[in-house]
């Protein structure tokens, strides 16, 4: 243990922590910009600088692990003054429009200048003095250099996190800036959208690029009917920008809140989740049944899940000979979509060209998702609006609705009804318990072999995940897997993704299914979630996702009564030929730069 | 304060056998090298002063399989250009130092980092490299030498950053600790040697560290290269012991009107005419690299202020608050301050921000802005505002 005093309070703590840690260690708060979390120290905004007695310079308090007998100081004059300059600096190059900015209030600079930088500013406006750019190329998130103070947080998060690169430092000196791949447009380089930067970002440099407006004159249209959905991950994380603590299950306001908006019909992605398991769980077993029975050679195992459009784009993007493993299943956002304008205006007798449909989505990468053109299989765009998470908080907030005390409601019908097995699909490795509790009682007519249906090996923040499910007593029908061993995989965060494929295209991954997310912790991490996001927000909202799972009546998604109606009704049989019209779709291979 | 006068040596460009000098290197212990060193006293050659005999003292406590040999020959300060005459003329005494280096740290690997703009002189060293290479494997030491290029960074000069550019990676510097004698280019134990660090210390080898120290004053042992220019009849590259003071200096090199001169370059400070007299080239008075400008009465020193600010507010890495947008600051400031149309006590808030820069930039180059900045506001101010 190493011992250091701060502020005159004496301290042991581990070899390697740094002196921020420690500080927080003694409830000192240290104001830090470029310093996250889940990210690895970049010690370059020196937001964070403390005094050491006898030391020559300031350090970074994020980046200076501690040494023995160090004695540090967090406030003395020196500390004060440099730390004023440095938030002064920062505001210099920064376009100070708060009041109108997106990210008004929610702004880790505004906080700082609010605390060490009030009153007259001392030094020279530069914001003139760069050419700044506003990209809006891209459908889900706006990137504004006005606003970007160069802490690299993105920079670091597209990296580490999410082994793309899209955007990275470019030039020196007063030219530097967060630049993307030859300067080109967000849309046009490798960019998977998944909004991470965006999670991370501590002012209004990266935002979402919102439809809010889009949406009110959709509901002010008294020829519309607007009829929304909402993802699984939603309803344990909104509660986040409208007074909870995370991890707050809040599904009943949220649904009276959408009613309060004035939506026509407030129903749930939950119900197209339990549909997906149906159409990705018979596509699984068939191609399986191909693979083994038929010793069909063209049929690609390991089957991929494809309910992320991060993890989509990055698989179009980086490895598209493996685009035959995907499966052909829609997102349950867009396989909703489809059926929205065909399904549902047949039952409630609508005009499909009068149906707005809305999303609300823990995920920047949706609005790409829903803009793609192969997801027009209604006849019209299957989803109009994707609005984040924080979007829909923005609208809760306009609308003066009194989140906290409102009363709980239900879900719609018809497509409102879900399981537990739907609302799992908001954490990592919840698509694949969701499938597994699915596919091994079609193959043996018995519940899986897990106490309360609780698959505990594919849940957890692991980056990947692996299981081995041995499927014995099987039906008549499904002989030719009696004894077989089925191996699956999940991972989280696309690095881990890269991982996973790494080791699939060296041999020393052999699967037959997996289940790969974009954002750390699935969905629940996605980059449309409350900002701020760290592992603990993460976890606390997990653990509201599998207690959301156990509070429901029906967990299983062939249970739902309503997935069994849309197949009598509707789709026949799953993958049949409705099925694969409306719900299934197809990729393309995109550039690698 | 010890004043040694004005006294031209010949040591770096001295005529040696440096097969000699090697075989006499390679039968000493690492011990051995690394005492000869501390006793030299000798300070690192590049600007900042380290003593070398710890940088590798602390290299060789290291315990890893690969450890690394630098030399930093990214001379990018402005108004240096002794590091290009020295590989130029003695390229094989470079390498001997990083050979010499290389035993005491326990490295067999070496690596020159050199300027981008001194591209022309690689086809002359790579002959002269190979015949170096020979001749060490020769003596039966197993060490080899590989060159890589800058492309024109001034940061990639700073250690840190220079290794991140040998990695591939784009120049910034690196948070420290980890120094680069723990943690250095490739994650590797490293020590870091300016071009005439290396050559002296193989002329420590050579004559011994008891002869060295009759050379320079108790703080700066030995002599230096400087490079000269400016206002000047004799601009060049000359080697002196070190320890003579600024007004010496003039003597010898002026054109008879100086009334400043800047030691050390842009990150250096500027000495005016009232100061040559107490003022000690070395560590004890004002430190330097090597660079040394005369500027004589015609020149304006706002616009030499305003060139060095230019300088930095362009080449800085632009990572940290403190140097990217000080830097931009300082610059305007004085514009500004020149037009008229701030006060001109803008000046002290600007000074108090060079304070700033000093304490809370990440590497020597923010930190060392405020230099320049401070010595030629406080000493030339009326220059800057009228």
């Amino acid at each position: 243990m190493i011992k250091l005093t701060i502020n005159n309070q004496n301290i042991s703590v581990e070899p390697g922590t740094t002196v921020l840690e420690a500080a927080r260690k003694l409830k000192i708060n240290i104001p830090t910009l470029c310093n996250h979390d889940d990210l690895c120290v970049a010690g370059n905004c020196r937001v964070c600088v403390v005094e050491q007695t006898g030391a020559r310079t300031l350090i970074a308090a994020c980046a200076m692990p501690v040494s023995e007998g160090m004695d540090i100081h967090t406030n003395t004059l020196k500390v004060r003054n440099a730390r004023r300059h440095i938030v002064e600096l920062l505001l210099t190059e920064h376009r100070a429009d708060c009041t109108k900015c997106y990210k008004n209030q929610n702004c880790e600079l505004q906080s700082l200048a609010n605390e060490f930088a009030f009153g007259d500013t001392i030094f020279l406006d530069l914001v003139e003095d760069h050419d700044y750019a506003i990209d809006s190329s891209s459908p889900s998130f706006i990137k504004d250099d006005s606003k970007c103070i160069r802490c690299q947080r993105c920079v670091r998060t597209c990296e580490e996190l999410q082994y793309i690169s899209a955007i990275a430092v470019a030039n020196k000196g007063a030219h530097q800036k967060i630049s993307s791949f030859h300067n080109r447009p967000m849309s046009h380089v490798v960019c998977t959208n998944c909004g991470q930067c965006v999670n991370r970002c501590p002012t209004g440099a990266l935002v979402e690029k919102t439809a809010i407006d889009q949406v009110w004159d959709a509901i002010y249209d008294p020829e519309k009917h607007v009829v929304v959905q909402t993802a699984p991950a939603v309803r344990i994380a909104l509660g986040e920008d409208l007074g909870y603590e995370p991890g707050e299950r809040v599904t009943g306001k949220m649904v009276n809140a959408l009613k309060q908006l004035g939506f026509d019909s407030v129903l749930d992605t939950d119900f197209t989740a339990d549909l997906t398991i149906m159409e990705e769980g018979t596509e699984l077993l068939t191609r399986l049944k191909k693979a083994l029975v038929d010793g069909d050679k063209k049929i690609s195992l390991p089957m991929f899940t494809s309910c992320s459009p991060g993890w989509i784009k990055f698989i179009e993007h980086k490895y598209p000979e493996y685009l035959p493993n995907l499966s052909t299943c829609k997102s349950p956002q867009q396989m909703f979509g489809a059926l929205a304008k065909t399904f549902y205006a047949q039952k409630r007798n609508l005009d499909p060209s009068k149906i707005v449909s809305v999303s609300i989505m823990p995920c920047t990468a949706k609005k790409f998702e829903a803009d793609r053109p192969e997801m027009r299989a209604s006849g019209y765009k299957d989803v109009d609006y994707v609005l984040t998470t924080r979007e829909l908080a923005v609208m809760i907030k306009q609308a003066g609705i009194d989140f906290m005390n409102l009363e709980e409601a239900k879900y719609d019908s018809i497509m409102g009804d879900s399981t537990g097995a739907g609302v799992i699909f908001g954490a990592t490795g919840g698509v694949m318990e969701a499938a597994l509790r699915t596919a091994y009682e079609i193959v043996t007519g018995r519940e899986v072999p897990f106490k309360n249906l609780n698959i505990t090996p594919v849940r957890g923040m692991d980056g990947v995940k692996e299981a081995t499910v041995k499927i014995e007593g099987c039906l008549e029908e499904w002989k030719f897997l009696e004894g077989a061993e089925l191996k699956v995989a999940i991972a989280h965060g696309l690095v881990n993704a890269n991982e996973i494929m790494r080791q699939i295209k060296n041999g020393t991954g052999n699967y037959h299914f997996v289940e790969i997310m974009a954002c750390p912790g699935g969905c629940l991490g996605g980059g449309g979630q409350p900002i701020p996001t760290n592992a603990a927000i993460r976890k606390n909202r997990m653990k509201a996702i599998y207690s959301e799972d156990e509070h429901m009546v029906l967990r299983k998604s062939h249970q739902n009564p309503e997935i069994i109606a849309i197949y009598k009704d509707f789709l026949g049989k799953p993958n049949s030929k409705v099925s694969h019209e409306l719900l299934h779709t197809h990729y393309v291979e995109r550039d690698h730069f | 304060m010890e004043n040694k006068g004005l006294n031209k040596v010949d040591l770096i460009f001295e005529k040696i056998n440096p097969k000699e000098v090697l075989q006499k290197a390679f039968n000493m212990t690492s011990t051995e090298i690394i005492q000869d060193m501390l006793d030299s006293g000798l300070k690192g050659r590049g600007g900042a002063g380290f003593p070398t005999g710890l940088k590798w003292k602390y290299t060789a406590a290291e315990k890893s399989q690969d450890k690394y040999i630098i030399c930093n020959a990214d001379e990018g300060e402005p108004g240096t250009f002794k590091d290009r005459e020295i590989l130029d003329r003695v390229s094989t005494k470079v390498h001997g130092g990083m050979a010499i280096a290389g035993k005491a740290i326990g490295a067999k690997m070496g690596i020159v980092y050199l300027r981008g703009e001194y591209r022309y002189m690689l086809p002359k060293i790579m002959i002269e490299l190979k015949d170096f290479h020979k001749m060490i494997h020769e003596i039966g030491y197993d060490f080899n030498i590989e060159y890589r290029m800058g492309s024109g960074a001034y940061i990639c000069g700073e250690e840190s950053a220079l290794f991140e550019s040998i990695e591939g990676k784009r120049g910034e510097p690196r948070n420290k600790p980890p120094y680069p004698t723990v943690s250095g280019v490739f994650g590797k134990p490293t020590s870091i040697n300016n071009v005439e660090t290396l050559v002296t210390a193989m002329m420590i080898i050579n004559h011994g560290a008891k002869n060295f120290i009759q050379y320079g004053t108790k703080d700066s042992r030995g002599s230096k290269v400087f490079s000269v220019s400016g206002d000047t009849p004799t601009p060049g590259i000359f080697e002196l012991e070190l320890g003579m003071t600024v007004q010496q200096f003039v003597n010898e090199f002026g054109d008879g009107d100086t009334k400043a001169v800047q030691v050390g370059g842009a990150s250096g400070f500027c000495v005016p005419r009232k100061k040559f007299v107490e003022t000690i080239i070395g560590f004890e008075g004002v430190p330097t690299g090597g660079s040394m400008k005369l500027f004589n009465s015609s020149r304006s020193m706002y616009n030499v202020l305003h060139n060095y600010l230019d300088f930095f507010a362009e080449e800085s890495c632009g990572q940290c608050t403190p140097c990217r947008v000080g830097c931009q600051q300082l610059l305007k400031g004085i514009e500004k301050v020149k037009k008229g149309e701030v006060k001109s006590t803008y000046l002290t808030e600007l000074t108090k921000l060079a304070d700033t820069m000093k304490i809370a930039a990440k590497c020597g180059l923010g930190q060392s802005v405020g230099n320049a900045f401070k010595s030629i506001v406080g000493n030339f101010r009326e220059e800057i505002i009228y």
